[in-house]
C-alpha cells in the first residue's frame, strides 16, 4: 500500500463540542447535538439544526478578537479549530510562515452579508462586503496564525474541506509544501435553511441515515482542520495517522441529486483505493457521507455495494450527531476517522431503526471496538463533484 | 515519465465576444449590461439547442458557452477533468436567492447558488467524469491552475483537462477556458497560461 | 371564466424557463416528466412552489407531486378541486 502523508495534529468545532475532548465524549456516550436554532434568527424555529451554542460575541471573545473587525462566523470557527490543529501539531511561529493553508467553505461570509446586505446600500457596514467572496474567509483564518505559505479555497459545496485534504496531500506529495493545514468550515445561515428547505430535503425530526423511513438531513455548523507534513520534517513527532487515499469524480447525472447506481460515488471510492493501492477487502470502515436523504443514502448504497461486493465492512454516518456540516463536512469527518484510529472503535449511525428495501445494508448503531487499520471516508457535493479519502494507521 | 502536455485549444468570452483561440468567432451589437440577452445570442450562434441551457444561471450559462466553442468537435473520452476557478464564487445568484428569502424561495435558484454547478453541468452535458475542482482567488492565479491541471495530468487521474478562469461580476463577465492534452503547439504552462489569459484582456 | 389549462401552460413555459417552447407545444395529456416537455425533479419542485403562490395549494411531501404533475389535464383537474386562491 502506499503510505500516505502524515497527519501531525487536527482541531475541530462542532454541535458537539468545541474540541477533541468535547466531540470524543459526545461521540462514546451517544450524544448528539441537534436542537432547535437559538443563534440563528430564522422564522423556521421548528427544524432541527446542529448548532454550535456559542455566541459570535463569545467566539471573539475566547479570541481575544476586537468585536469592531469585520470577522464573520465562519472563520470564527475556523480559527477555533485550526487553532487545536496547530497545538495538537506543536508547530512553531517559524513553520506557519511558510506553512500552506488550504480551505473549504460554501456560504462562509453569508452569515454576514444576509445581515447587513440591505444596510449597504445606506454605506453601513460596508467593511462586510467583501466577505461574500469565500476567500476572505480563508484568509482572515490565515491572517489570524501569520500563515504565509500557499493559501487557496476551494468551493465545491459537500466536498469543499474533503477536496481540501486531497489537495493538501498532493501539495506534500510533489514536494511543494512541506506543511500544510486541510480542511474546511461553514456556519449555519438563513440562505441554506431557507434554499435546503425549498428543495424540501430538510427533515423534522433528527435525520435517520441509511433507515427505511428517512425523510431528510439537519443541517449543522462547524469547522474542522488537520496539519499535514512531509515525512521528512517529522522529526519525532507523533503522527495520528496518514491519508493514504484520495479520488474525485463528476457523477455527472443532475444539479443537485446522485444518479440511481451512484456513478461518481462509485468511481471516487475506486480513485482513493487505486491510489492508496489497496482492495477493497482492506478496508475496515466506511465512514458514509450519509445525509439521510432519500436520494444520497440510496444511491451510496448502490456504489458501496458495487465496489465492495460481497466484503462490505462495517459502515455508518455521524451526522445523527452534527448534522450536515456542508462544507465542513469532509473535515469533521476526517477528524472522527483519526479519533476511530486512535481509539480503534467506530461510532454509530443515530436514529436508525428499519434497514431499506432497497439494499437491506445496516450501518453500525452502538459504539464498536474493532481493529482498524484503514478507513474509507465519503463526501458528495452538489453538482455531482464526489470525493473519497483513505485514512490509515501510521506503521511504525 | 514525464509526458508533456500542450494548451490544444482556448476560448475566451468577454466584453460582448466570443473567441475560439485567437479568433473572434461572435460579437454582440447589445449594450455591454445586456447580459441575458447576450447569453442566449451567443447560443443562439452557437446553435446549441440544449433546452436546459434556460433553466441555467448566467455562471453555468457561460460556463456551457465555453464549452462549446472548446469541446464541439472534440471526441473528448469520459476522463477528462475540469479544473475552474473565480473570484465571485456564484455571488450574482446567492443575491438572488437571498432576496427572495423573505417571500418565496425558488429551489432552481436556489440550486446554483455554489460556484461548483458549473463543473456538474458541463460534466453533464459532455458526459465527463472525472475528477473535477472548483478554487476560488483574487485573480486568475496561473500558478495554482497549471501546477494542480499537471500533476492532476502527470499522476494519470486524467487523459485531458479542461481549465481555466470565470468570472461574474454583477453583468460583468471574464471568461477564459482552455483543453490540455497531448496534442498541440503550445507547451501547457504556468508562463503560457497567463499570457493567454492576459493577451485576451487587452 | 378563463381558460385554467392555457395558464397554466403559460406559467409553466415562464416558470421553468422553458424557452424554446410554445402554448401549442404541449398537448393536455402530454407526460410532463417525458421526453417532450421534459421537466425534472428541481422542476417538480417548483411546480409545487407554483401550486401555493398561484393557486394557494400547500403541499407537504414532494411524493405528491408524481400523481398531480403526469400532466395539464391532472394539474387542473387538482387545482380545480383544491384551490383557495
Amino acid at each position: 500500500m502506499e503510505k500516505g502523508i502524515a497527519v501531525t495534529g487536527m482541531g475541530i468545532i462542532s454541535s458537539i463540542g468545541k474540541n477533541l475532548e468535547e466531540n470524543y465524549i459526545s461521540l462514546i456516550s451517544g450524544k448528539n447535538g441537534l436542537s432547535f436554532s437559538e443563534i440563528l434568527e430564522t422564522k423556521h424555529t421548528h427544524l432541527p439544526v446542529g448548532e454550535i451554542k456559542i455566541s459570535n460575541l463569545e467566539l471573539l471573545d475566547s479570541l481575544k478578537l476586537n468585536s469592531s473587525k469585520p470577522i464573520t462566523r465562519a472563520s470564527l470557527l475556523g480559527i477555533v479549530a485550526v487553532k487545536e490543529a496547530i497545538l495538537n501539531a506543536d508547530l512553531h511561529e517559524t513553520q506557519l510562515g511558510t506553512c500552506g493553508f488550504i480551505s473549504g467553505t460554501s456560504v462562509g461570509g453569508i452569515d454576514a452579508t444576509e445581515k447587513y446586505y440591505k444596510n449597504f446600500q445606506d454605506g453601513d457596514y460596508t467593511e462586510f462586503i467583501k466577505a461574500q467572496h469565500p476567500g476572505f474567509t480563508s484568509k482572515q483564518i490565515a491572517n489570524y496564525f501569520e500563515i504565509k505559505g500557499q493559501v487557496s479555497t476551494i468551493s465545491t459545496a459537500c466536498s469543499s474541506a474533503a477536496n481540501s485534504i486531497m489537495l493538501g496531500a498532493r501539495l506534500i506529495r510533489s514536494g511543494k509544501l512541506k506543511r500544510v493545514i486541510v480542511g474546511g468550515t461553514d456556519c449555519l445561515t438563513k440562505f441554506t435553511l431557507n434554499g435546503f428547505n425549498s428543495l424540501m430535503i430538510l427533515s423534522e425530526k433528527p435525520n435517520k441515515a441509511f433507515d427505511e423511513d428517512r425523510n431528510g438531513l439537519n443541517l449543522g455548523e462547524g469547522a474542522a482542520y488537520l496539519v499535514l507534513e512531509a515525512d521528512d520534517v517529522l522529526g519525532a513527532k507523533q503522527v495520528l495517522g496518514r491519508v493514504s487515499g484520495y479520488g474525485n469524480a463528476n457523477d455527472a447525472f443532475h444539479q443537485t441529486a446522485s444518479s440511481p447506481e451512484g456513478e461518481g460515488a462509485y468511481m471516487a471510492m475506486n480513485k482513493a483505493l487505486r491510489t492508496a493501492k489497496l482492495n477493497p477487502r482492506d478496508i475496515d470502515f466506511i465512514h458514509a457521507h450519509g445525509t439521510a436523504t432519500r436520494n444520497n443514502d440510496l444511491s451510496e448504497s448502490v456504489a458501496m455495494n458495487r465496489v465492495f461486493k460481497d466484503s462490505l465492512p462495517d459502515f455508518s454516518s455521524t451526522k445523527g450527531f452534527t448534522g450536515h456540516t456542508l462544507a465542513a463536512a469532509g473535515g469533521l469527518q476526517a477528524v472522527l476517522n483519526l479519533l476511530m484510529l486512535k481509539n480503534q472503535q467506530i461510532y454509530p449511525t443515530l436514529n436508525f431503526q428499519n434497514k431499506m428495501e432497497e439494499s437491506g445494508l445496516i450501518p453500525i448503531t452502538d459504539l464498536k471496538h474493532k481493529r482498524l487499520s484503514h478507513i474509507l471516508s465519503n463526501s458528495f457535493g452538489f453538482g455531482g463533484n464526489c470525493t473519497s479519502l483513505i485514512f490509515s494507521s501510521n506503521e511504525k | 515519465m514525464n509526458k508533456q502536455y500542450y494548451i490544444s485549444n482556448f476560448t475566451s468570452i468577454k466584453k460582448g465576444a466570443v473567441y475560439n483561440a485567437k479568433n473572434k468567432i461572435f460579437e454582440s451589437e447589445l449594450e455591454l449590461n445586456e447580459i441575458d440577452l447576450f447569453l442566449k445570442e451567443a447560443y443562439n450562434f452557437l446553435a446549441l439547442s440544449y433546452p436546459k441551457f434556460f433553466k441555467m444561471d448566467r455562471l453555468s450559462k457561460l460556463g456551457i458557452l465555453a464549452s462549446e466553442v472548446l469541446l464541439k468537435n472534440e471526441s473528448l473520452e469520459s476522463d477528462t477533468a475540469i479544473i475552474l476557478s473565480n473570484s465571485t464564487s456564484s455571488l450574482n445568484t446567492d443575491k438572488t436567492h437571498q432576496e427572495s428569502i423573505n417571500q418565496i424561495v425558488s429551489p432552481s435558484i436556489f440550486v446554483y447558488t455554489l460556484p461548483n454547478i458549473v463543473l456538474g453541468e458541463i460534466s453533464i452535458k459532455y458526459q465527463l467524469q472525472s475528477e473535477n475542482a472548483f478554487f476560488i482567488s483574487d485573480t486568475f492565479d496561473a500558478e495554482l491552475i497549471a501546477d494542480y491541471t499537471n500533476d492532476l495530468l502527470a499522476f494519470e487521474k486524467a487523459k485531458n483537462a479542461v481549465c481555466g478562469w470565470i468570472d461574474l461580476k454583477n453583468a460583468e463577465y471574464d471568461v477564459f477556458l482552455c483543453l490540455i492534452s497531448e496534442e498541440g503547439d503550445v507547451p501547457f504552462t504556468q508562463k503560457n497560461l497567463e499570457q493567454l489569459y492576459y493577451f485576451e484582456n487587452e | 371564466m378563463s381558460d385554467l389549462r392555457t395558464e397554466l401552460k403559460e406559467s409553466i413555459i415562464e416558470q421553468l424557463n422553458l424557452e424554446e417552447l410554445s402554448v401549442e407545444d404541449i398537448e393536455n395529456d402530454e407526460h410532463l416528466f417525458g421526453d417532450g416537455v421534459g421537466l425534472d425533479s428541481i422542476d417538480a419542485l417548483e411546480l409545487i412552489v407554483l401550486l401555493e403562490k398561484d393557486y394557494g395549494i400547500k403541499l407537504t411531501d414532494p411524493q405528491q407531486g408524481k400523481d398531480i404533475f403526469v400532466s395539464i389535464n391532472r394539474m387542473a383537474e387538482f387545482i380545480e378541486a383544491h384551490r383557495t386562491k
